[in-house]
């Protein structure tokens, strides 16, 4: 295992060209989320040349739709979901100036290539620990598409979030270099 | 004929439903407990200490395990001298379904039509209910959350009867690596062997529902579930897919007879939030 780094959103280029594969990371500030839903319309606006309703420069997007908060706390259960989904609309976004992702599972060439182009890294959190990952999302509030429900755009403003740096903005891959080692087949 | 309220129906549902979601059964625990301390991966360690962390809070403050709390997949026998009075069974199912969903502040994750404009029903209903007739005058509900991103890295494929053993492992394993990382290994590989199409995609369904650790009565099944289990820990997947010695808990089959020119085959892959519940009534 590599470093532990405490890093503070919006995130600068500078700083993400420092990460690498492998190190743990503890996110401080705000990230937005957005998944399937928000995407598409995300997309969609894009692709009319009208304005998307955050700045994503510098920005971190969660790949979560969070269960409802019990009365009492921030927000429910609130783990990653599968990043792939969002793979057609990454690109793009990568390219307007998102500097992170996080999510779990595997991403497209595509997806990679354009991070190493314009300087972005792809955390992962672990799936399925949502109500431990719960933990460190401090506040939530809506930002679009209040619509969607779960899959709205949500803005989380989290303490101390755990997170691995899978895939950095020179392509190395954990899920490429890691499971190797461990096969004995 | 014994008669059992709609209420009655719509009240255990719910019930299964919340302590599903909030309570991870004690033998995945367990299991996740002793794959910790073998693991080798010191990433993939720490990932299993999270998940085992995680799944202790989720009980102790009744919050869901995982935000997807999936779509809500019911296997009930249903005792052929049961009367269900008082309402349509299917709909006292739903409701217990929505009751739970709205009132345990899990997610809603069922849109209504799934091309076109996928629209949120807004209380996780219709559920996905199976019903066998059995013998008798009870109701036995087994119900299972079923999250989508373990769901999607399930296959199912018409096997040639020469494929044999081999083709069943081969295309067990195959899928296994395909999914890597996205089904949130550790996972529980359900197997179907038999069947039809449709028969043998349930079949593996509810192979994934079997207690963790119990092997399958026939000698020759548990033997192949051991050499799967034992093929997918080799993989080296490892606990999130970042590499190690722990990705499945389990392998479990369930056969039936099939045609005489085929073998089907199905791959249910259930997340390490293996979450499930069952009660009689
Ligand atoms: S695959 Fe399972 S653990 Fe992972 S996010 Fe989906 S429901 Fe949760």
């Amino acid at each position: 295992m590599n470093k532990q780094i405490v890093i503070e959103a919006p995130l600068s280029t500078e700083l993400v060209r420092e990460l690498r594969a492998g190190d743990s990371v503890l996110i401080n500030g705000v990230v937005y989320t957005a998944r399937d839903a928000a995407h598409k319309r995300l997309d969609e606006l894009i692709k009319k040349g009208q304005p998307l309703p955050i700045d994503i420069r510098g920005q971190i997007i969660y790949y979560v739709g969070p269960c409802p908060a019990k009365p009492g706390y921030a927000v429910g259960s609130a783990g990653p979901t599968t990043s792939g989904r969002m793979d057609p609309y990454t690109p793009q976004l990568l390219k307007m100036g998102l500097k992170a992702m996080i999510g779990k599972g595997l991403r497209s060439a595509e997806v990679i290539e354009a991070m190493k182009e314009f300087g972005a890294v792809y955390f992962g959190a672990v799936g399925g620990a949502g109500a431990l990952i719960a933990k460190s999302i401090k506040k939530v509030e809506v930002v679009a598409y209040e619509d969607l429900g779960a899959e709205a755009i949500y803005r989380f403003y989290v303490e101390n979030f755990p997170a691995v740096v899978v895939i950095d903005s020179y392509g190395s891959n954990l899920y490429e270099s890691e499971p190797p080692k461990y096969a004995a087949c | 004929m014994r008669k059992i309220q709609a209420t009655q129906v719509t009240e255990t549902v719910k019930q299964l439903f919340l302590r599903a979601n909030f309570y991870i059964g004690q033998d995945v625990l367990n299991s996740l407990k002793e794959m910790e301390k073998v693991e080798k991966s010191p990433l993939g360690k720490r990932v299993l200490q999270q998940i085992i962390e995680n799944d202790e809070l989720a009980a102790k403050e009744e919050i869901a395990i995982c935000q997807d709390t999936g779509m809500a997949v019911l296997f009930v026998e249903y005792g052929q001298d049961v009367h269900v009075v008082g309402g349509n069974f299917q709909d006292a199912i739903d409701e217990g379904v929505r009751q739970a969903y709205v009132q345990g502040y899990l997610r809603k994750s069922v849109v209504a039509d799934p091309l076109f404009d996928r629209k949120n029903t807004g209380d996780n209903t219709p559920s996905v209910t199976h019903v066998r007739i059995v013998p008798g005058d009870k109701i036995k509900f087994l119900v299972m959350p079923k999250g989508f991103g373990s769901e999607n890295m399930s296959a199912m494929k018409m096997l040639k009867p020469a494929d044999g053993v081999e083709g069943v492992k081969a295309f067990v394993i195959e899928t296994v690596k395909k999914a890597g990382p996205n089904p949130c290994p550790p996972v529980i590989v359900g197997v179907g062997i038999g069947g039809t199409t449709d028969k043998v995609t349930q079949l593996a369904k509810l192979a994934t529902l079997r207690e963790v650790g119990k092997r399958h009565p026939d000698p020759r099944y548990a033997k192949l579930e051991e050499e799967l289990l034992e093929a997918v820990n080799k993989t080296g997947i490892g606990p999130a897919g970042l590499g190690g010695t722990t990705t499945a808990l389990a392998v479990n089959i369930e056969h039936y007879p099939t045609h005489i020119a085929g073998l089907p085959v199905a791959v249910n892959i259930v997340c390490h939030a293996a979450r499930r519940a069952e009660a009689v009534i």
